[in-house]
């Protein structure tokens, strides 16, 4: 087991650099960082070329890269074109995206991973296949069509029926309210108003991602729980007279799960930087708002920061989901 | 061959068995059968499964009606996308919002039926270079990686997970950012160098499995070479697969455009696309709603429809799927 680990992480590492030099490629091909600089007039040329050599556009490629890589290795993501520290921002938006799928993922594993069960146990009812057609409709929407009409659509009525319009109760914008806690607004600082505040906020956007993602659990809890539900250790359950309650939840949905959780690893760690079009929609301050400011502006550093944290997170939770597998699944040696 | 003399065919062992023969066989044409047994070629099997699926058949449908939208219907409406239109004479300001002349309403003196029209075209030619470019790449890779195995297969494949591991999205805007002039040809060939992964991985599985079955052993002891195994024994065989996928890969370019656009980093005009507009209409999406949701409704259109389709496909080319006798 720690041999697998380890044999696991040694192969992620080279994956990894390999990964950062094909991001440093793509980031060096992005445009001009000071495209902005050069255009202006009245810019000294010593400016540009001391804003050049700051950002290291001065050296050669391979220097470059090398550079940057040493320095990101030892936790120096380097600094922005505005000369802001890469990682504060980085960190910053990370936490709110977190904030976001961390929330949404928890939601659409417990409602698809519970749909999916009902569905199997009671196959071919009006349940199933009212669950079956829902999640196929639900999971070929686009997230740009779901997220849109919540937004535009749904909020708009929902708050006009509240009869809540100056003071919505479905916020659309931003991940919390401008300037909420402040000196002059000292009762807005507590645990509680700043966690309604969150709520009220995030309503939408989680249920943006759930409507998107819980569909393909469900989809894929049904398969495994009707595989285990034909295996012979589940008939074997069943002769023992063994009552079905127990059957279900303790012989076939715990099966059921491994391969369920190892997908969520998997489609989490791709959540950090794939939620962008959620995030933008709702105007969240999150990783996609990073990336659009970073390849709009170009913005090497940043970018590349950006590239390194989504492909670290697709890489641990591969690496989480191999693992956990092998932790369920004794029959599994490593 | 020539210098052979022709060999005699074999006679008859008696008369009596061949009228025998004979007459059997006209009893039985003469007798009305219970069923006509018609010999069906594996295509014609898999048309008949695929037109008992009903939501895909529908989809397949509408999904037609909508490619005849986007390519046939700028052609017969009178309006064209980059016709600037005036404001009639005596007209009130809300000539903009739908009406029997501008179905869809006009966006910024655009008739937006014929821009949603120029938009579903770019989007649904996007997505076939995508998936022409992908597809191709893909295929390749799986087939070399899983007929040659070994060390062949192992860097192809760690070439894969490389590539997955890169977010699509901001790599293609990445590189996108730099495109000048005419960007949809760029942004179909950057979508299509991170969208080839998956089906590379499926072909491999599929030709993993297929190498080892006597017929390809057949074909490797009569001395055919690798590329004759491969092409004319093994991806025929793969056929099913690969359609499938590529189907659910149109659906997969559609969106992946559209995001790109919606966000800004996509195409730039002149060229256009559902996400451009959907992008460009967001800010009115409350107070000129035609302008957001007609291209909105075409996305979800084509992503419902190539998902039932595609749906249709596996099963129809799914031999152990048994549900209709076919």
């Amino acid at each position: 087991m720690f041999s697998f680990i380890v044999r696991r992480i040694l192969v992620s590492i080279p994956l990894l650099f390999l990964a950062s030099f094909i991001a440093f490629i793509l980031v060096v091909n992005t445009g001009d960082p000071l495209e902005d600089l050069r255009t202006k007039q009245n810019v000294p040329k010593g400016q540009i070329a001391l804003q050049e050599h700051r950002l290291g556009l001065d050296k050669p490629f391979f220097e470059r890269y090398f550079s940057w890589l040493g320095h990101a290795i030892h936790g120096d993501w380097g600094r922005t074109v505005k000369d802001k520290a890469v990682w504060d921002q980085i960190s910053r938006s990370l936490g709110v995206t977190l904030k976001l799928v961390v929330f949404a993922e928890i939601c659409s594993v417990l409602i698809g991973v519970t749909i999916g069960i009902i569905s199997a146990v009671k196959q071919y009812s009006w349940f199933d296949h009212g669950a079956t057609t829902g999640s196929f409709l639900l999971y070929s929407l686009p997230v740009l069509a779901v997220g849109s009409f919540l937004k535009f659509f749904l909020a708009i009525r929902l708050n006009r029926l509240l009869g809540r319009e100056k003071n919505p109760l479905l916020k659309t914008i931003g991940e919390s309210t401008a300037n909420f806690c402040n000196v002059r607004k000292p009762q807005n600082c507590g645990f509680i108003p700043a966690t309604t505040d969150f709520l009220t906020h995030a309503a939408l956007p989680t249920l943006t991602l759930v409507l998107i993602t819980f569909a393909g659990y469900a989809r894929f809890a049904r398969a495994t729980m009707l595989e285990t539900l034909n295996a012979d250790y589940v008939r074997t359950a069943r002769a023992k007279g063994l009552d079905e309650k127990r059957v279900i939840l303790k012989h076939a949905f715990r099966n059921a799960l491994i391969p369920v959780v190892t997908v969520v690893s998997i489609d989490f760690g791709g959540l950090i930087g794939g939620a962008i079009l959620t995030e933008t929609i709702f105007e969240w301050k999150g990783m996609g708002r990073v990336l659009v400011d970073a390849v709009t502006k170009v913005d090497p550093n940043l970018l590349l920061c950006w590239f390194a944290v989504t492909a670290i997170a697709v890489v641990l939770f591969n690496l989480v989901a191999d693992i956990l597998y092998a932790v369920l699944d004794p029959r599994i040696r490593l | 061959m020539t210098d052979h003399p022709p060999i005699p065919k074999p006679e008859p062992a008696s008369d009596i068995s061949e009228e025998i023969l004979l007459d059997t066989l006209a009893d039985h044409d003469s007798i009305e059968r219970e069923f006509t047994v018609e010999q069906r070629t594996q295509w014609k099997t898999i048309a008949r499964r695929f037109s008992r699926h009903k939501p895909a058949m529908v989809s397949l449908v509408v999904f037609t009606l909508l490619v005849l939208f986007a390519f046939v219907g700028p052609f017969l409406w009178k309006f064209k996308y980059d016709q600037v239109l005036k404001k009639p004479a005596g007209a009130s300001n809300d000539w903009i919002r739908p009406s029997w002349t501008h179905p869809f309403g006009v966006q910024k003196g655009y008739d937006v039926l014929a821009l949603v029209m120029r938009g579903t075209q770019y989007s649904i030619r996007i997505a076939l270079v995508v998936v022409v470019l992908s597809v191709t790449f893909g295929v390749i890779v799986g087939a070399v990686a899983g007929y040659f195995r070994g060390g062949v297969d192992n860097a192809l494949m760690r070439f894969t997970d490389l590539m997955l591991v890169i977010p699509y999205l901001a790599a293609v805007a990445a590189l996108q950012r730099n495109v000048k002039g005419s960007t949809w040809l760029y942004l179909s060939f950057f979508l299509a160098m991170f969208a080839w992964m998956g089906i590379a991985r499926v072909i491999r599985g599929e030709f993993l499995s297929l190498r080892e079955k006597e017929f390809v052993e057949a074909a490797r002891s009569v001395g055919a070479s690798a590329p004759r195994i491969i092409f004319r024994h093994i991806l025929p065989n793969t056929i099913g697969p690969i359609i499938v996928n590529a189907t659910l890969a149109v659906g997969a370019a559609v969106l992946g455009e559209a995001a790109l656009s919606f966000l800004g980093l996509g195409v730039k005009p002149p060229d256009t696309s559902l996400g451009k507009i959907i992008e460009v209409g967001k800010g009115k999406a409350t107070t000129y709603p035609n302008e957001f949701w007609w291209p909105v409704l075409v996305l979800c259109l084509i992503s419902l429809t190539i998902n039932f389709i595609g749906d249709g496909l596996r099963d129809a080319f799914d031999p152990k799927q048994n549900r209709v006798r076919a």
